[in-house]
């Protein structure tokens, strides 16, 4: 199969005109993946995932019928639907929500109706203004078409969505956290264990927390079946991944592309995806899955866009946003960027996450100015230790989420990777790289 | 200073409505408090907790964690600029620099006429048009400086009001129904259970119907986006290729 033959999973309605409407996503049979599984009863419909080994895309790839079948017994049951997406970098469930809102109510839907839910909360990142219109406007048509509340097109089935804004914080992202948020707190990740929500979820209910993307898969799922998913793909990785692609490319943007077949030389490359580098600049490194991620450089080009293949060069797929960097880009300048996010992104809990992430923010903020010194290398990675042991990957935890422990990857890679541009910030008591690109806030200090 | 009007009160009601316990519905409600006044005053949040039946430290306690909430008044517009890494890759710290000048002020700062506050913000995720910067929440990707300038002068003239509401105004769509999903379900428990048929919380929501204004003139809602940028424009055009 070359790369865009394979079916269009989840993004295949995204352009079409008023794509978010009913009468669009009618028109393209929609809710037919919902009719089809209200005809099985929940248990296929979980086999059904089961087979095609669908892991969840919002980071952490977690298989997602392994995690409705750690369900506790008891009532009531939530589904939550995380929509909070605030990673950098990554936008491929903001253009989910709000290209196609009646796929993810059908997918969240048919999610219900496999663990039995008895409420769903879209819980749906707060900037995210026109998704949030687009999906509440969506979920009226829902419920005057039948396709929600009381006895769902007639059956035995019944179960309310309510559409839930966010209120800006990244931190809601974390599963916990996000539940937190939605029992109106602060958005404080909870003490594990208990690890899994659904064991102690929602108002210490049991209560399932999906990814958008991994829900949106469910409709047609349930039209093709899970041998003909898990036909696409390879090893863990089933399916198709939306890949949004950031960064130095000529063709930034989300691709949908079968797991496991795609290589970063091809998406950063192909003129049908990134197209290459931004005025035929060399490639210096890329950011593989997230910038929680460790770099990449262009030795792991070939390395497949795959789970396994990922984790195998030492760094994760996460989330399937890559970010390319061309000859032009600072990393010292990248990694403050990313640290200052995370730091100011902790809700200040942990000590190592809340001080660790200021002191390298600091002192990357030295350095990018020319006032670091040689010891400020060491510096760094002594702080990256106390927040993340021994600063390996995957991690290790001394802190509540992993919030903490990705503040020390970009940093790590970055003097790994180029300790001589770090060294020469040193000596030359400034950046070497194009000043016109110097955050200002930066030159004046 | 003040407190929820009574159309907004009644959407709080609503709102509570929704959820199995009514604390739920703080984030929400105070989404509408910003909405009728453009930031959180305190007898507005007093109000909440009356509803809410919280003490007002912890709704101001919740409220602050949240970065979209605004404790003062902030301009009719509110201008956050990503400057994340995606958007830095493209040249947001110049945007930034460029907005600063343009508007004269500092993040942060508000412009002496009101009109306009700016952020500097996290990044925004529409990644595939950088750089990009929102106005109350709506999107405008692929801005050089040029394009801020028209963007500002856009405002100003007030040729953006369909599509960028008023600061505080999240989601011009109501919700429609009530949950009568729910109260069927919990009725039926209930009667298997051998217990009178709990209340639903508070009332079952009003219908609301989208667009039904209730404090005068509102804009019309337009679900298109003509002038902002669409997150779906990053979704790669080819994939439409394969359709037809
Ligand atoms: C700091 C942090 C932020 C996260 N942000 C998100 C997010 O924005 N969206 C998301 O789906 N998952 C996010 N996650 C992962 C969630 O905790 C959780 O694993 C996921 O929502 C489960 O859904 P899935 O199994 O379908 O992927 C985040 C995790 C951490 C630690
Ligand atoms: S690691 Fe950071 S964000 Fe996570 S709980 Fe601790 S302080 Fe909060």
């Amino acid at each position: 199969m070359t790369i865009t033959d394979a079916p269009r999973i989840v993004s295949s309605r995204l352009r079409r005109p008023r794509s978010w409407t009913l009468e669009s996503y009618l028109a393209g049979g929609g809710y037919d993946g919902l009719r089809a599984a209200l005809a099985m009863t929940p248990q296929q419909v979980h086999d059904h995932v089961n087979t095609a080994n669908i892991l969840g895309r919002g980071g952490a790839g977690f298989e997602a019928g392994r995690k409705w079948g750690m369900l506790r017994k008891a009532l009531p049951v939530y589904l939550t639907i995380n929509g909070d997406e605030s990673e950098p970098a990554t936008f491929k469930d903001h253009a989910l929500i709000e290209g196609d809102p009646h796929q993810l109510i059908e997918g969240a839907l048919i999610c219900a109706y496999a663990i039995a839910a008895d409420q769903v909360f879209l819980y749906v990142r707060g900037e995210f203004a026109l998704a949030i219109e687009r999906l509440q406007a969506a979920l009226n048509e829902a419920y005057a078409y039948g396709a929600v509340g009381a006895n769902i097109f007639g059956g035995d089935f019944s179960v309310d969505v309510v559409v839930h804004p966010g209120a800006g914080a990244y931190i809601c992202g974390e599963e916990t956290a996000l539940l937190e948020s939605l029992e109106g707190k602060r958005g404080y990740p909870r003490i594990k264990p208990p690890y899994f929500p659904a064991a102690i979820g929602l108002y210490g209910a049991p209560t399932i927390v999906n990814n958008v993307e991994t829900v949106s898969n469910l409709p047609w799922l349930m039209l093709h079946g899970g041998d003909e998913y898990a036909a696409l793909g390879e090893g863990r990785s089933k399916g198709t991944k939306m890949l949004a692609l950031a960064g130095h490319v000529k063709r930034p943007g989300n691709y949908e592309l079968e797991w496991a077949k795609v290589s970063f030389r091809e998406l950063i490359y192909d003129p049908r995806l990134g197209g290459g580098i931004r005025d035929d600049n060399e490639l210096k490194a890329f950011i593989p899955g997230g910038v929680s991620s460790p770099w990449l450089g262009p030795e792991h080009l070939d390395v497949l866009l795959a789970n396994d293949a990922i984790a195998a060069v030492g760094s994760m797929a996460g989330s399937g946003s890559v970010v390319a960097m061309d000859h032009t880009a600072c990393p010292v300048r990248a990694a403050w960027r990313i640290v200052r996010f995370f730091h100011r992104e902790s809700c200040g809990q942990c000590t190592p996450c809340r001080e660790g992430g200021g002191w390298l923010e600091k002192i990357l903020e030295r350095i990018e100015t020319g006032q670091g010194r040689e010891a400020d290398l060491d510096l760094l990675m002594d702080v990256c230790d106390n927040i993340s042991p021994g600063v390996t990957w995957p991690p290790a935890q001394t802190t509540i989420c992993v919030l903490g422990p990705s503040m020390p990857p970009s940093v790590a890679a970055g003097i790994r990777m180029f300790r001589d541009e770090y060294l020469a910030h040193v000596r030359e008591g400034r950046c070497p790289f194009p000043p016109d690109r110097l955050p200002r806030r930066l030159s004046r200090v | 200073m003040p407190r929820l009007s009574p159309p907004f009160e009644q959407r709080a009601r609503d709102l509570i409505g929704l959820y199995p316990h009514p604390r739920s519905a703080l984030v929400p409600i105070l989404h509408l408090l910003q909405e009728q006044d453009g930031y959180l005053t305190e007898d507005g949040m007093a109000h909440v907790a009356e509803l809410l039946d919280l003490a007002p430290a912890e709704v101001r306690g919740t409220a602050t964690f949240y970065d979209m909430f605004h404790f003062e008044p902030v301009g009719k517009y509110l201008v956050a600029v990503c400057t994340n890494i995606a958007c830095m890759l493209q040249g947001a710290y110049r945007l930034l620099d460029h907005a600063e000048e343009r508007l004269g002020i500092a993040p942060g700062g508000t412009t002496e006429d009101g009109m306009f506050t700016l952020e500097d913000a996290e990044c925004l995720a529409l990644c595939g048009n950088g750089p990009c910067v929102t106005v109350n929440w709506r999107y405008f990707g692929d801005l050089d400086p040029d394009g801020f300038d028209a963007l500002i002068d856009d405002l100003r003239a007030g040729r953006l009001d369909d599509e960028v509401p008023p600061h505080g105004t999240l989601g011009r769509v109501r919700r429609s129904v009530g949950t009568p999903g729910t109260e069927a379900r919990v009725a039926t428990e209930a009667r298997t259970d051998g217990h009178s048929p709990a209340p639903a919380g508070a009332e079952p929501a009003a219908a609301a119907p989208a667009g039904a204004g209730q404090q005068g003139a509102r804009p019309p809602v337009t679900l298109d986006t003509h002038r902002s940028t669409a997150a779906v424009s990053s979704v790669d055009a080819a994939h439409l290729e394969g359709l037809q």
